[in-house]
């Protein structure tokens, strides 16, 4: 029986329907002269999670923003859950957003509340629910994310880790369908960094969710990816499982799986050639 | 000299209006929807308190020095013709008219202003303001409208301190130093100063550098690059122009007030 939210469908069985939950249609963005993606297409399968990898620069995150509707696409469609992100107005991007969590990549904490008003911050914003309600609430999230004794912490007094542990409880405090993780794993420790991994896929699978990382470290998203895309130079390198993804035959996803320092992205920055800087070889005998 | 090609001259004003067009914008958001943000008034209590709690120190202190200044100054020019008994209406009508507000404007600049353009500044470069968007929560209506009306409701009242505060300073150097006569002193301001025009005339300066302080320091921490460099040359700014702004606006308010 689906739910109906004003505007959206909310359907108990995502494998029932039949659209992807988030899909670029001819997507280009670019800032100025600078193209960032050019022309892309690919689809989010719905309840899965979706890695986005690339080279830094190369848009993931601006794939995001196009999401959450904080740029518009340049041409082409972005939809989220059918619907074009940017053909929606204001109150409508505003009900499509309720629907996303989005961590960012330190965790954008609010500095001047504790660790419990952070969580609680969508709760109070959009509910009207009571504080005891809130505080049930505020408290399971926080349990899911290891951190229910950390709640009276000022963001300050937490970890790198802890702190994106936090966001991603307020990411999922009003319980979206999509969740966004902008490099997740930058910057943490070993420990920190499979706990957030560990989490990641724990949520998805026990919420529902779909959802989307951004990030850098191959062996960690990985192992925990159904679908990898992998982004450069403006578009699609390579697409598919992380199987199907390693064993990909194109230079540059060769180069990026394997972390090899030169290939088709150079090691060197462009210039002139070595024997102009240096002279010819056997030097200046 | 490439700063005189007509195309880079265009690019500068063109931008330049961009920049303004943003900046009424925004001003007009404050006041539409940030009107809303009025009916929680706990988010506009708590800043109030923030803004005018923590620049009262400062207000009073100069206030004081500022009346103990005008104290002596002024018996120096009236007692050389005879007339150092109309003390208290000099030093009141000096303040609450045109010290009062403009020194507590500069002051809360300083004070007030700049850690709103860092706080804003701060909170965009921490990508607070962000995923308060992707929150659905408009960073317009949540976090800058209760600081702006905050800052207008509460620049009246500390330029009101100010002004008390220096008129104390005034009577301490006056009467109980120099031996002007109490009962003069008093009696002076209290026949002398005007509630509408002169006490009013304050207020209403007041509020209006109350409006374009906490605009323009809530503007510049929202348009800051968002980097540690971004947020100080904001800051930075902030204190220029509401500086200027205020001393600026203070002589078209008093031109018009004289003229009415």
């Amino acid at each position: 029986m689906p739910v109906k939210a004003p505007g959206f469908f909310i359907e108990m069985d995502p494998a029932a329907l039949p659209h992807p939950f988030v899909e670029f249609r001819d997507v280009s963005f670019g800032y100025g002269a600078r193209a960032i993606l050019d022309r892309v297409s690919f689809a989010v399968p719905r309840g899965k999670v979706t890695a986005l990898m690339g080279a830094s620069g190369g848009g993931k995150t601006t794939v995001l923003r196009l999401i959450g509707g904080q740029q518009r696409a340049q041409r082409g469609e972005v939809l989220f859950d059918g619907r074009d992100v940017g053909k929606l107005d204001a109150a409508g991007m505003y009900l499509a957003r309720r629907r996303m969590g989005m961590l960012f990549q330190f965790g954008a904490l609010f500095t001047d509340m504790s660790v419990f008003d952070n969580v609680a911050f969508p709760l109070r914003e959009h509910t009207q629910l009571s504080e005891a309600l809130v505080r049930d609430i505020v408290l399971m999230k926080l349990d899911a994310v290891g951190l229910r004794g950390a709640r009276d912490l000022m963001p300050s007094e937490v970890s790198g880790g802890m702190a994106r542990r936090v966001a991603l409880a307020r990411a999922i405090a009003l319980d979206p369908d999509l969740v966004m993780y902008d490099e997740p794993f930058a910057g943490l420790d070993p420990i920190s960094l499979g706990t957030a991994a560990r989490l990641i896929r724990q949520l998805n699978d026990t919420l529902g969710l779909t959802s989307i990382v951004v990030s850098h470290d191959l062996e960690e998203t990985f192992r925990i990816a159904d679908h990898v895309i992998i982004l450069a130079n403006g578009g699609i390198a390579a697409q598919g499982t992380p199987n199907e993804v390693r064993e990909s035959a194109d230079p540059l996803v060769h180069q990026f799986v394997n972390a090899l320092p030169d290939g088709p992205v150079h090691f060197h920055y462009p210039g002139v050639g070595i024997e102009d800087d240096f002279g010819n070889e056997g030097g200046r005998s | 000299m490439s700063w005189l090609k007509p195309a880079d001259a265009g690019f500068a004003v063109r931008s330049k209006l961009a920049d303004l067009g943003y900046g009424a914008k925004l001003f007009l958001r404050l006041m539409v929807r940030g009107a809303q943000s009025l009916r929680r008034f706990g988010l506009v209590r708590d800043q109030i308190h923030f803004l005018g709690n923590y620049s009262l120190a400062i207000i009073a202190v100069s206030g004081l020095f500022v009346g103990f200044v005008l104290g002596l100054q002024m018996y120096y020019a009236l007692q050389r013709y005879g007339s150092s008994e109309a003390l208290g209406l000099l030093v009141a009508l000096s303040l609450v008219r045109e010290l009062g507000p403009v020194v507590a404007a500069l002051l809360f600049t300083g004070r007030a202003g700049t850690s709103l353009t860092a706080e804003i500044g701060l909170m965009k470069a921490g990508e607070q303001l962000s995923a308060m968007e992707m929150m659905a929560v408009d960073p317009v209506q949540r976090i800058l409208a209760p600081r702006f009306w905050a800052g207008v409701i509460t620049m009246p009242l500390l330029a009101a301190v100010f002004s008390a505060v220096g008129i104390m300073g005034g009577y301490v150097v006056g009467v109980l130093m120099l031996g002007v006569d109490p009962g003069a002193f008093w009696g002076q301001m209290q026949g002398g100063v005007d509630v509408w025009r002169d006490v009013g005339n304050g207020v209403i300066k007041s509020i209006v550098f109350g409006f374009t302080v906490t605009f323009i320091a809530l503007l510049q921490g929202f348009v800051a690059q968002p980097t540690p460099e971004g947020v100080s040359r904001a800051t930075t700014r902030t204190v220029v122009m509401a500086s200027l702004s205020v001393l600026g606006l203070d002589f078209l308010l008093t031109a018009m007030m004289f003229s009415i």
